[in-house]
């Protein structure tokens, strides 16, 4: 390694010549490593600093001290023997100048005083508000439309009465069976209402896939219905508009982004382990997406809307809640 | 720059003295860094332990069987979703922190005063035997004994680990090969529970340390250079 390069080039230098070692051979690689441990063995020191100044030397100790400690080492070969260097004496600085530089090194930190602007009650709503943004953003970046959500075989499902039921009003809000159709509107050619055996017939898909809740919680249950891609082209969809919006019977409300909606595992999901859903979880037609978290899979649909403006975008979400919340 | 040492001098007329000395150990980048991860951790553990307490449990939901009950006194955000708002949010300065120090420590070659090395091993116990058993002061030659180097060096990983386990629970499905790594979703939720209070056990030793050794110690992490080192 040329002895002028400063340090910061040799370490990019040395980096390369290992990964590039790595990729060559494996038995190359640890022969490299291992003459690295035997040189820095011998002389006390990495190959690295026998070849250049070290800026970081140990100030305390000179070379002949070094030398005079460990008489058996060898200096490495070819290097000009470092016996008759002489110590030399600190840099001196006055006390006053000292001052002056330790006052402005303190003054280069003060810029970190900024993130109180976080203690700041006028301030602190606005500043969160814009970091869940950001992170949204950043997840919406991260979603791939191709990318599936894992899926388990039947043994790892959690049983059916361990599955959580969690609601914001009530458990079953009354829906009539009879009587319940699913009302769409919107960017669509075919808006109207859609009665469930119009969904039923659409292909039926069953997964298992893992539920997550903002609690923290997680269980692995098995899901069927018709994929909302299918259904989005029995009624014409613009699949070009930015959003679905859902309504529900008991007046919960959700929002889900053209992507995710068109995602394969997103269903329009009227099952649950293979039963017609209980009115609990969310009978007769539910949102199930492994994509995202649970809050967002809303229950009693009765409402469906393809549309460019969110007013609204979600019961939990106009709470403070993160509004994309892919998984 | 760091390793630098000079002389402090006096001059009372003709005469000048030198009154003591000072090391230059800590870079601006790594100052910068230092305080602004240890406020975004600060936040990251109280905002963490807020959405802990909406599921404070690693098991099943049904039948749910509580861990611990966090007081939300020594939470941040009052509530699940506000304690997502900071987590959320101070994330990310804790990433860009911790990759901008990485990154100065490798580029600079400052890396070389604090990274645990095979040759810092044989100095471990006799650091311990003095810290916890009133053992001899072993001779310090370097800013850093090994002792402190291990401990620098581990809450690093730490750190590392930390950001790898939140990105496996916040992302489990678009970073499902992550999530998998670590046994799942369930199992990362865990893992990152548990670095967590490894890098408190961390804190609290460091802190102790901090206030032990002294006031120099101390302004050298806000001015970069510590008056009369001991090396």
């Amino acid at each position: 390694m040329p002895a002028f390069a400063g340090l910061d080039v040799q370490l990019n230098l040395l980096g390369f010549k290992l990964a590039w070692t790595l990729t060559l051979s494996w038995r190359n690689f640890v022969e490299l490593c291992e003459s690295y441990v035997q040189e820095s063995r011998k002389t006390g020191m990495s190959p690295e600093d026998n070849k250049s100044e070290a800026k970081t030397s140990d100030p305390s100790k000179s070379q002949s001290e070094e030398m005079a400690q460990h008489p058996a080492e060898e200096s490495s070969p070819g290097e000009p023997s470092s016996v008759d260097s002489v110590k030399v004496a600190d840099p001196r600085i006055d006390e006053g100048k000292f001052a002056t530089v330790t006052r402005r090194e303190l003054l280069k930190v003060a810029p970190i005083i900024a993130l109180g602007a976080f203690a700041i009650p006028s301030l602190q709503e606005s500043l969160l508000k814009k970091g869940l943004a950001f992170s949204d953003w950043a997840s919406a970046r991260l979603f791939r439309q191709l990318h599936l959500a894992p899926t388990f075989t039947n043994d790892k499902l959690t049983p059916f009465e361990k599955f959580p039921i969690n609601d914001y009003d009530v458990d079953d809000p009354g829906v009539i069976f009879e009587n319940w159709s699913l009302t769409v509107s919107g960017a669509i050619q075919k808006p109207g209402e859609y009665k469930l055996d119009q969904i039923k017939a659409l292909p039926r898909v069953r997964q298992n896939t893992r539920h997550v809740c903002v609690e923290g919680w997680d269980v692995i249950g098995r899901f069927g219905g018709a994929k909302l891609s299918d259904f989005l082209t029995m009624i014409g969809a613009d699949t070009s508009a930015r959003f679905i919006t859902v309504g529900c019977a008991d007046d919960y409300y959700e929002s889900l982004d053209m992507p995710t909606a068109l995602h394969p595992q997103t269903l329009l999901c009227y099952e649950m382990y293979d039963q017609p859903l209980t009115r609990e979880h969310g009978a007769p037609l539910r949102l199930s997406i492994p994509t995202k978290i649970g809050y967002k899979q809303a229950k009693y649909l009765t409402d469906l809307k393809v549309t460019n403006v969110l007013e609204k975008v979600g019961y939990w979400e106009d709470q403070g809640y993160s509004s994309f919340y892919g998984l | 720059m760091s390793g630098v040492i000079l002389e402090i001098t006096r001059t009372k007329g003709e005469e000048t003295v030198a009154i003591g000395r000072a090391a230059y150990e800590h870079p601006l980048p790594v100052r910068l860094c230092h305080w602004a991860n240890a406020i975004s951790l600060f936040v990251m553990v109280g905002s963490g332990l807020q959405i802990f307490r909406a599921f404070p449990s690693f098991g099943a939901k049904i039948p749910q069987k509580d861990l611990i009950h966090w007081p939300k006194a020594f939470a941040i955000g009052g509530w699940l979703g506000g304690a997502l708002q900071w987590h959320l949010t101070f994330m990310w300065i804790y990433m860009a922190t911790g990759l901008i120090y990485l990154g100065y420590e490798i580029f600079s070659g400052n890396y070389r005063q604090i990274l645990f090395t095979h040759r810092d091993i044989p100095g471990i116990w006799p650091m311990i035997r003095h810290y916890f058993f009133f053992g001899p002061k072993p001779e310090q030659r370097e800013a850093y004994n090994p002792l402190q180097k291990h401990a620098y060096t581990t809450v690093i990983g730490l750190g590392v680990l930390s950001v790898l386990t939140g990105l496996a629970i916040w992302k489990p499905v678009q970073l499902s090969w992550l999530a998998a790594l670590m046994g799942g979703f369930h199992l990362a939720r865990l893992w990152h529970f548990l670095i967590m209070w490894a890098m408190l056990a961390f804190v609290l030793g460091h802190l102790v340390m901090v206030l032990l050794h002294g006031w120099n110690n101390f302004i050298s992490m806000l001015t970069g250079w510590k008056k009369d080192p001991e090396y």
